[in-house]
């Protein structure tokens, strides 16, 4: 059994703890990025509204003011964009070819 | 061997079934009716309203739940119990899967019977024998007695080894036909079969996720140990099978420590010892060759028998050592892997090559959907197959008894 002969499960098992589905981040073509203007708790500088951080699936995004997104897990589902109720996240290609492939879209919607 | 005559029953093997489920002290029972097999969880039902067995009793719409809800007390740490037939275990399939590679110790019963299409509620062994490569343990009884004593070595051997077994037995041949049973006292059977032990750990303190997604590869867990991936498990999995090989030869003879009767373990044989033809099957139909053999001996053939009653895991090295003398093996199957031929003797055939034992094999299909099988064309079917060999006419193709196309 070589590798995995530390392993004493008959049974294949998790536990709930951070990066037991492995490092999720990898999945990500987009990022989310917060704006510091926008966001009511970095603007106050106290735990407020919190929506992103309630509603974010993969549990990354921290209770803090400013929140913080754990970008090591984060699948970059869009989620927290969805929730914001100030518009302060938005999603960013995470490589310059998805710009580029992004911006042709946009385009071809325009037309 | 002495029979205490207070303790011993007329019974069907249904009832025999649901007695087993009682003395091992079950704690949940989970099932869908369907015939052959609903009047042992009737039976068990009708224990558990009337407080004879404190145990749940969970109704559900269909077997693929019953199975589920196994799974799910099985895994909590309750003993459990089932019982099928055909269709309602075809229905079974996919949870059956889940409970192998859960590595739970369910012990469910499979009243044999034919599988659709025709519609049939007649015996034979299609139904386990379509569920063979799930990763259960299969057992074939003779009698009801067997079927009794296997039940209560199930719940041993598959606690042991972390598999499910799947008792089967020929159903209305031996399911609702009665015979006396020796039904254990209590006590005895506690004294054979210690409480349950669970090993996937629950713990409202220690949340975790049995059986989640599980890669190809194995993977860091957050503890920073390499966990198995799909194929370890699925080793190990094999590997106690391997291990059942003993587990059910030891769970027999403990069983004869405590109750003064064993059943061969993998295997049971009739008159083999100078056998030069043997009559290979499982179940009862087995049973029924010994009568055969004893037809064929008194001709002056030297007739044996071998019975199976370890299907999965095969026991492949027994199987070639027993037959090791033989000059003719003629097996008997009650099912058929379309398109190839019975299991049993293809599985036998495959397990004498692999152990360069070299008797002839002839095969023959009997009994489908209840199709009557007489110990006379038990004995017909044999002295075909010592013509043919004595004949040399090499390898026979497989026949259909009492087939009337």
């Amino acid at each position: 059994m070589g590798q995995t002969r530390h392993c004493k499960q008959k049974t294949a098992m998790s536990w709930p703890c951070v990066g037991e589905a492995g490092r999720t981040g990898d999945w990500r073509t987009l990022r989310p990025v917060v704006d510091p203007e926008k966001c009511v708790a970095a603007r106050k500088g106290k735990i407020v509204c919190m929506q992103c951080w309630m509603f974010c699936p993969d549990n990354v995004i921290s209770r803090t003011a400013p929140p913080e997104i754990d970008m090591e897990y984060c699948k970059g589902c869009g989620v927290c964009v969805q929730v914001c109720p100030s518009q302060a996240i938005e999603m960013r290609p995470e490589h310059a070819e998805d710009v580029a492939a992004s911006t042709k879209e946009e385009a071809s919607c325009d037309r | 061997m002495t029979v205490d005559t207070q303790s011993v029953s007329v019974i069907t093997g249904n009832r025999a079934a649901a007695e087993a489920a009682r003395l091992a002290r079950v704690d949940v029972v989970a099932a869908y009716p369907i015939t052959p097999q609903s009047p042992v969880v009737e039976t068990l039902s009708k224990y558990i309203e009337t407080g004879v067995l404190d145990a749940e009793f969970i109704t559900v719409e269909s077997e693929h739940s019953a199975m589920g809800v196994c799974i799910g007390a099985a895994t909590s740490g309750s003993r459990v119990f089932t019982a099928s037939s055909a269709n309602g275990l075809a229905y079974m399939c996919e949870q059956l899967s889940w409970a192998a590679g859960s590595r739970l110790p369910i012990v469910m019963g499979c009243a044999n019977r034919a599988m659709s299409a025709p519609w049939s509620v007649l015996n034979d062994q299609q139904d386990a024998m379509s569920q063979r490569d799930q990763g259960w343990i299969q057992l074939y009884c003779r009698n009801n007695q067997e079927i009794l004593d296997t039940f209560l070595q199930g719940f041993r051997i598959a606690e042991q080894v972390k598999l499910p077994v799947m008792v089967c037995y020929d159903g209305f041949i031996l399911s609702h036909t009665v015979m006396p049973v020796d039904i254990p006292e209590q006590e005895q059977v506690d004294a054979y079969l210690p409480p349950y032990s669970v090993h996937t750990i629950l713990d409202p303190e220690e949340p975790r996720n049995v059986n989640p997604v599980t890669l190809a590869n194995p993977r860091l867990n957050g503890d920073g140990v390499l966990c198995h991936g799909y194929m370890e498990f699925r080793y190990l999995m094999e590997q106690a099978h391997k291990e059942a090989l003993d587990m059910i030869v030891v769970a027999d003879e403990e069983f004869e420590a405590c109750f003064g009767r064993r059943w061969g373990g993998l295997l049971w044989s009739y008159q083999l010892e100078d056998a030069e033809v043997v009559l290979l099957a499982a179940g009862s139909l087995a049973g029924e060759a010994t009568i055969s053999a004893d037809m064929l001996r008194s001709e002056g053939i030297r007739a044996g028998v071998l019975g199976l009653r370890a299907y999965r895991p095969f026991p492949a090295a027994a199987v070639a050592d027993a037959l090791k003398e033989a000059g003719l093996v003629v097996v008997f199957d009650k099912s058929l892997s379309y398109g190839y031929d019975g299991p049993i003797r293809r599985d036998v055939q495959a397990a004498l090559f692999e152990h360069r034992v070299m008797p002839e094999v002839h095969g023959y299909i009997a009994g489908l959907g209840g199709r009557d099988i007489k110990a006379r064309e038990l004995v017909d079917a044999a002295r075909d197959s010592i013509t043919w060999a004595e004949q040399g006419k090499g390898p026979k193709p497989t026949d259909w008894i009492n087939l009337q196309l």
